[in-house]
């Protein structure tokens, strides 16, 4: 623990990683359930690139997880330091806004992988999975996994209550990460939804993500990094001038 | 030198809250300076605004010479705040809460320091409990141990021992005092009027932003208050005696300047036939002080 970037990462991944029960192996079993019960209902009816459906849903259900849980450590870590008001801590010491912004989207993404990893793990067994492109999967996994912690830094930062948290995680993260082809490729959508799929930049988080598992997707991989990229280039300058300009943490 | 903490003309509102107004400030190296006013009278925010948690509308801040918004770190490394609400961070032991507080500072092995706080503040059998199972009072004091794990020349406390017991009162003063014997710069906020006056060398009072008094805690008590001479008598005192005079539940209250002015007091007295059955001498207090200070500026704002 030598800087202030450092420690901060260090203390936040503490953070969740004391409450692991919770924060990973938790939705690790919700990821589970989901697999066991779409691939039941799903499994040889649907076929999807040629893809057998429980082998598609998989690295879906992966990228899902990292992505919510990326938002989740974030948002919530931010949420309860500023109602509990120990937040003072990480305000009163010289740690610069860059570090600030990076130490806990790092920490995120951290989180985010550890779920993705456990998911993986719990779910591999369940199908034949190849691993096509395999740096795909680290990219996307990773820039996702940062757009989803800048997104909750923003969050944890803009809302006063739990509840202002939970509407944006309800009405925003949650029906973007549903309605991107977590279940579904958006080719099986009539041209209206398909459409709209591709203004979701979650849609290219995943459908990236998937094409390391099968050399195939929606989109091309190139398409959906660009995308991906200057959506984490937007967040990334949105987000330090928020915490430069010391909106509702320094007013 | 220059000064250990400079305040030029510093305003803040909340809406339509004037927190502060325009307040200049000065405390020297050394100093034990005390901050004290009536509840919303400031303090707080004047504090915040030293450690960049609000920002100012107008005006200068320096720690050590260092600008608190264009030289932040250097100000902020300089500067150990012990908050007034009893925060802590319920995941963590209080070592770990003290080491991720060093980490915060750049600094790496800090246990040796650690362990030197944690006794002085009575700590040592906790540190490895978590915050969550301590009561206020020793939260109270993680609190000033994690103000000064990065050994600040300046520290300043917001009402420290606001519901505290006298133990940790006691504890919390002698160590406090080593360290402004040592060199440290103190800047205390506090309800207790008689701690700021056994404390602080010299006194700031605010008042609605505003400071109203600023002087030694000599120079106060003997401007605003007085010696008195406080008698329970048999028969009337001489009426030349009474300017001045106060009376409450049968004891007489004579100011005097100086003790010279004693006996010749006591000589009227005996010379007017007035029997003193009790006697004692007041001394001057910093309670009188406040209580004088904040009426002449309602006055004055009048
Ligand atoms: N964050 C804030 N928002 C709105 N008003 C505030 C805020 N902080 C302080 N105030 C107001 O500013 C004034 C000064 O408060 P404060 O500095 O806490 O006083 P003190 O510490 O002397 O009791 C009070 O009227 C208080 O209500
Ligand atoms: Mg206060």
């Amino acid at each position: 623990m030598r800087g202030g970037f450092s420690t901060l990462l260090y203390k936040e991944v503490l953070r969740f990683w004391k409450v692991a029960a919770q924060t990973v192996a938790a939705p690790v079993l919700t990821a589970l359930l989901y697999l066991l019960i779409f691939s039941h209902v799903l499994e040889g009816h649907v076929k999807i690139h040629g893809i057998a459906y429980t082998a598609f849903l998989i690295p879906g259900l992966v990228i899902m997880s990292v992505l919510q849980n990326a938002f989740a450590n974030s948002s919530s870590s931010l949420i309860q330091s500023k109602v509990t008001g120990n937040i003072v801590f990480v305000l009163l010491p010289p740690i610069s806004y860059l570090e600030f912004f990076a130490a806990y989207v790092l920490a995120s993404v951290v989180r985010g992988v550890v779920v993705g990893s456990g998911v993986l793990l719990a779910t591999v067994w369940f199908a034949p999975l190849g691993f096509a492109e395999p740096w795909w999967i680290v990219i996307f996994a990773v820039l996702g996994g940062s757009i989803l912690g800048s997104l909750g830094v923003i969050a944890g930062i803009w809302a006063e209550k739990f509840d202002q948290l939970a509407a944006f995680q309800n009405f925003l993260i949650m029906p973007l990460t549903f309605l991107s082809g977590v279940f579904y490729s958006v080719h099986s959508l009539p041209p209206f939804w398909q459409q709209l799929s591709h203004w979701n930049p979650i849609f290219y988080m995943i459908d990236g993500f998937r094409h390391g598992f099968f050399g195939v997707s929606d989109a091309s991989p190139w398409l959906s990094l660009a995308v991906v990229g200057s959506c984490f280039a937007v967040l990334t300058v949105f987000t330090l001038n928020l915490l430069k300009s010391g909106y509702k943490l320094r007013d | 030198m220059s000064p250990a903490i400079r305040i030029e003309q510093v305003s803040k509102r909340f809406g339509s809250v004037h927190a502060l107004d325009a307040v200049d400030l000065e405390v020297q190296p050394g100093e034990f300076f005390g901050l004290l006013g009536p509840n919303g009278a400031g303090k707080t925010t004047l504090i915040s605004a030293l450690a960049g948690l609000v920002r100012p509308d107008a005006g200068r801040l320096r720690v050590m010479n260092h600008d608190v918004q264009a030289d932040y770190r250097a100000a902020r490394r300089q500067l150990g705040v012990v908050p007034q609400e009893l925060v802590f961070d319920p995941f963590f032991s209080v070592r770990e809460s003290l080491q991720i507080q060093s980490g915060y500072f750049g600094i790496a092995d800090n246990d040796t320091w650690i362990d030197e706080i944690l006794e002085n503040l009575g700590l040592t059998s906790k540190a490895n409990v978590n915050m969550r199972m301590l009561s206020g009072g020793m939260k109270r004091r993680v609190l000033v141990a994690q103000a000064l794990v990065h050994r600040p020349p300046v520290i300043v406390l917001d009402e420290p021992t606001a519901g505290v017991d006298v133990e940790l009162r006691q504890t919390l003063w002698a160590f406090i005092r080593r360290l402004n014997q040592a060199g440290h710069t103190v800047v205390l906020t506090t309800h207790y009027l008689e701690e700021a006056e056994m404390l602080c060398n010299r006194i700031a009072m605010l008042k609605a932003g505003r400071i109203v008094a600023l002087d030694t805690t000599h120079n106060l008590l003997r401007r605003f208050s007085t010696h008195s001479l406080r008698l329970r008598v048999e028969g009337s005192i001489p009426t030349e005696l009474l300017r001045g005079a106060t009376e409450s539940g049968g004891w007489w209250s004579l100011p005097f300047d100086a003790f010279g002015e004693v006996e010749p007091i006591l000589a009227r007295l005996r010379g007017a036939d007035c029997r003193i059955t009790d006697l004692e001498v007041g001394k001057p207090d910093l309670e009188e002080v406040f209580v004088r200070v904040m009426q002449g500026s309602l006055q004055g704002q009048g």
